[in-house]
């Protein structure tokens, strides 16, 4: 606890400075990540992160240190060199993109791996620590490191800040983008040297390996929040720069740790609470909706019950027992209890010792719900000439979800009915 | 304008369809007499792929079924051929002509066996019916829209089956191809075969079939040809859909409500 | 002598790993592989934990069940969840890759793995991680036992379920109108590549795995109209990658994985300049 107090403090310059670095590279790839994720082109990021290793590695070969220029261009390069083999892999033969992706993903990273345990291998003192880029160390982030990072990453936010309009459009839509004449060669270009960028910094903090997930998790995650681009990106941004200031706290506390794994476990923990308990699209969210329709629809039929009870003797309050409802229909009995006690506490029934009677809304709800259902069959045998033994079903669940304003369209077209197809009598609101 | 027939081979009853919660059919029935070369004819969206692939078991039916021969599919597979559309399959695939024609002989054979010389044999003869048996052991990838369509349609024929659903067969066909495929199709029918198709052409369906079914995500008519094919049938197939049952869809989507009721 | 047995096992990893991968491309299920690769990395860590050492056929059973467990996942991901399927691959494998890593660096005491081991495993050990009886007796390298299992059993699947993959990879739909269940396939094509990835990564390591479950079948593709030429050429494909891989990594001195990935990159591009 005392250790996360100190490196909260910020007092450590060093601690300043990979806070500082991790957080800024992952903005930058949630940002550029939520424009790929958009265009549905996720494992394309991870190529290109695959793809800067042998650039890492030839920049130090060639230039005989970690200058951190040298490597960002070599990596830059061959990031970039990818993307371009990729395209022309799928344009010019059979090869399918998923298959070129994978291609250029696994034979360039050998190639980086070869090249990077022949200059382990050769001794060569300067070249410790080159094998950080596998999975990230944010502790290894120093003074003149974070500068030239920060810069890419403001570069790259004012980038995205300036063509925002155009990447959100070719993100979107592309073919409508070329028809009113955007440049989008061009524009994708723009993307394309983002998303290299983008990783090359990225790659510091969390590694080669796990970068795709810096570019993907946070948007995945995002997107079901909301349906706002510029919320998304911003709620991509906060996940990210969260999940990047824990991997600094994990590189404070534990040196020699690698951080991109940790960086990578928090943000899918982010990304899978998102997918369950985001409102509206998480998966639990969709659950507990499905049990709330389930009630209501009980809830209904079991008013219908009383109504139609009613229909048969003529007294539509008289109070009736769970053994008479029972018999008219199945459900279990523990779910006519609840639905019961439910609809009494909504005012819709009235009990006693006797059993259980309509209220006015109660007889006014089961009533609405019989009409619907009648008006319904007569327009599944009228209009879609299915025959009368066919539609009940049907109408069973259709008679639960037709809004005021659809039955009033259903009532005027068939021109105020009387009787359904089984000769019922079709009850209008007095 | 719906006609049942008794002692029905496909037999549809009350199906309905959604993808996503939306219905796309919405409570067929229908019945087809054994012979009949059947046109299903509707506007983009009806429903008319989605019904054939619901009665082949690829897509899960909401309610109702479908029996063919008075039972259920499973229990007559190799009485029943089917031809996907074109568009389905990678052409690039490395398989040869002969290759894929085999693989209508595949539902007779059990795990384990090899195609057999009686297997070639039938391929071979397919391919005759459709003339194409010069191309045996050409690549599929040299092969021109019309010729894919004739191999899909051997491979169909090398089922030896009694009844067949073809989607969309005249789809970017050459003129030859299209005549060549529909005089087989019309000899098939006079053996006594079912033969049913998904058809995107107006202007054919009076000189190809002898029975239409009418569909716009609802059954609008079945029948014979000269019975259904009528001015006023078309215009309510092809007038737009109807506005309310596709709210109640859309609001079907938008609930995500479950499709029919069970027994609550 | 240790020459041979290099070459033998990066042989059986290289043919495993391609056979299958001719499915997988075909399918256009390539990252799908890549993800399974990945995703079995904790499976082996929590397997090596439980057993205590690397012998366990049930290792290679626990953790190859995982890479099945990750098929379920992303469709899980992409069906209930409605996340896109890209997304759902990439999301995934990262997570339970770094969850692998994670474990391993934690337990590294217990552990006998090295976190950039998994990366491009070592098959330099392979001759000297040896079989020897309770009696004395030296039946050789371990490692070449388990991955000629392994090759045995993928031959094996793929001679029995010919037709049905040939057709479930083909025209999947085709497949389940006639019968045959073109889901029970996926899976079990999606489970072999599991085991052969976790009997795999020993030698090559996880991430090598994709370059020869993808790069020689992809070169095949190039090169032949026939399927079975295609899994004929993707065999001697892989036999010249581990030849080749092994003395260009002797020559300049580095790993010899990595050493197979570029090889099978190079013989793709030139396939690919050839057309």
């Amino acid at each position: 606890m005392s250790e996360l107090l100190q490196f909260l403090s910020f007092e450590d310059p060093n601690t300043r400075y990979v806070v500082t670095g991790t957080v800024l590279l992952a903005i930058s790839s949630a940002i550029v990540g939520s424009f790929i994720f958009l265009k549905k082109k996720a494992l394309v990021g991870d190529a290109v992160a695959h793809s800067v290793l042998p650039g890492v590695c030839l920049a130090f070969m060639l230039s005989g240190n970690k200058n951190p220029v040298y490597l960002v261009v070599g990596a830059f390069i061959t990031g970039w060199l990818s993307l371009v083999i990729i395209d022309q892999i799928v344009a010019r033969s059979r090869i399918k993109e998923d298959t070129a992706i994978g291609l250029i993903l696994s034979v360039f990273f050998g190639l980086g791996i070869m090249l990077l345990t022949k200059i382990q291998h050769s001794g060569n003192a300067a070249q410790s620590g080159l094998d950080s880029f596998l999975f990230g160390k944010a502790a290894a982030l120093v003074g003149t490191d974070v500068i030239v990072f920060s810069t890419i990453s403001i570069i790259l936010l004012v980038v995205v800040f300036i063509f925002f309009k155009e990447l959100t459009l070719i993100a979107f839509d592309e073919d409508f983008a070329k028809s009113i004449g955007f440049p989008v060669r061009r524009l994708e270009l723009v993307l394309t040297t983002l998303t290299v960028m983008a990783v090359v910094i990225g790659i510091q903090a969390v590694g080669v390996v796990l970068m795709a997930a810096m570019l993907i998790t946070p948007a995945a995650a995002a997107r079901f929040w909301t349906d706002q681009l510029r919320v998304m990106l911003l709620l991509a941004a906060i996940f990210g720069a969260f999940a990047g200031v824990f991997g600094a706290f994990v590189s404070y506390t534990a040196p020699a740790m690698p951080t991109g794994p940790w960086i990578v476990m928090i943000i899918s923990i982010i990304a899978m609470f998102s997918f369950f308990f985001a409102p509206r699209k998480g998966i639990l969210y969709k659950m507990v909706k499905q049990r709330r329709i389930q009630k209501k629809i009980r809830d209904e039929n079991i008013l219908k019950m009383f109504y139609q009870l009613g229909e048969a003797d003529g007294d539509y309050f008289s109070s009736r027992t769970s053994a008479a409802l029972s018999e008219r229909r199945e459900l279990a009995s523990g779910q006519l209890a609840s639905g019961l006690s439910r609809l009494k506490r909504h005012g819709y029934l009235k009990s006693d010792k006797e059993g259980w009677q309509l209220t006015i809304e109660g007889k006014n709800k089961g009533q609405r719900t019989i009409k619907l259902h009648r008006l319904w069959e007569l327009y599944l045998t009228q209009y879609l000439r299915i025959a009368p033994d066919h539609v009940h079903d049907d109408a069973e669940t259709i008679e639960h979800i037709i809004t005021p304003e659809l039955e009033a369209k259903l009532e005027k077209l068939l021109e105020y009915p009387e009787v359904d197809p089984h000769m019922s009598k079709i009850p209008y609101e007095s | 304008m719906i006609q049942q027939v008794d002692n029905p081979v496909l037999e549809v009853h009350d199906l309905t369809v959604s993808y996503d919660k939306k219905p796309v059919l919405w409570g067929i029935d229908l019945t087809i007499p054994q012979g009949s070369l059947v046109g299903i004819i509707g506007p983009n969206g009806a429903g008319k792929s989605t019904l054939i692939k619901s009665v082949m078991g690829l897509i899960p039916l909401g309610s109702g079924y479908a029996e063919l021969f008075g039972k259920s599919l499973d229990d007559v597979r190799d009485q029943v051929s089917y031809v996907p559309q074109r568009g389905t399959v990678d052409w690039d695939f490395p398989a040869s002509v002969m290759d894929v024609v085999l693989m209508g002989r595949y539902g007779k054979l059990g795990l384990f066996s090899r195609p057999k010389k009686a297997d070639r044999e039938a391929a071979l003869t397919a391919l005759r019916q459709v003339g194409m048996e010069s191309y045996v052991n050409r690549q599929i990838s040299q092969l021109s829209g019309g010729q894919q369509q004739r191999v899909f349609l051997a491979r169909a024929l090398a089922q030896q089956a009694d009844i067949y659903f073809l989607d969309e067969p005249f789809a970017g066909v050459d003129a030859a191809t299209e005549k060549a495929i529909i005089t087989l199709l019309r000899k098939m029918s006079d053996e006594g075969k079912t033969v049913i198709v998904v058809h995107h052409d107006l202007q054919s369906v009076e000189t190809y079939f002898n029975w239409i079914i009418l569909l716009n995500t609802r059954l609008v008519a079945s029948g014979p040809m000269e019975e259904v094919f009528t001015q006023q049938l078309l215009q309510e197939t092809y007038g737009g859909k109807l506005t309310l049952l596709s709210e109640v869809g859309n609001l079907l989507k938008k609930g995500q409500f479950p499709n029919r009721e069970k027994a609550i | 002598m240790n020459e041979l047995y290099i070459i033998a096992a990066g042989s059986m990893v290289a043919i495993s790993c391609g056979l299958l991968g001719c499915y997988l491309i075909l399918r256009k299920m390539a990252m799908v592989g890549d993800a399974i690769s990945h995703a079995v990395l904790p499976g082996i860590v929590i397997a090596f934990l439980i057993a205590g050492n690397r012998d366990s056929v049930t290792m290679l059973l626990g953790a190859g069940l995982i890479g099945v467990f990750t098929t379920f996942l992303i469709e899980f991901l992409h069906r209930k969840g409605n996340l896109q399927s890209d997304a759902s691959i990439g999301v995934t494998f990262t997570w339970l890759f770094a969850l692998g890593v994670i474990l391993i660096s934690v337990y590294a005491g217990q552990v006998d793995l090295d976190q950039e081991c998994v990366l491009y495993g070592e098959i330099a050990y392979v001759p000297l991680d040896l079989w020897i009886l309770n009696d004395g007796t030296n039946l050789g390298p371990r490692t070449l036992y388990v991955l000629s299992l392994v090759l045995v059993g993928i031959i094996a699947f793929i001679l029995l379920g010919y037709k049905e993959l040939f057709l479930t990879t083909f025209d999947p739909a085709y497949a389940a109108a006639i019968g045959v269940s073109a889901t029970l396939w996926h899976y079990l094509l999606m489970g072999a590549v599991s085991f052969t990835t976790v009997a795999a990564f020993e030698s090559v390591g996880a991430i090598l795995v994709v370059a020869l479950l993808i790069a020689p079948p992809a070169t095949a593709y190039l090169l032949t109209d026939d399927f079975k030429v295609m899994l004929i050429i993707t065999v001697v494909l892989g036999v010249l990658i581990s030849i080749l891989g092994y003395y260009l990594a002797a020559s300049i001195d580095a790993s010899i994985a990595g050493a197979m990935s570029t090889v099978a990159g190079a013989l793709f591009a030139l396939a690919f300049f050839h057309d």
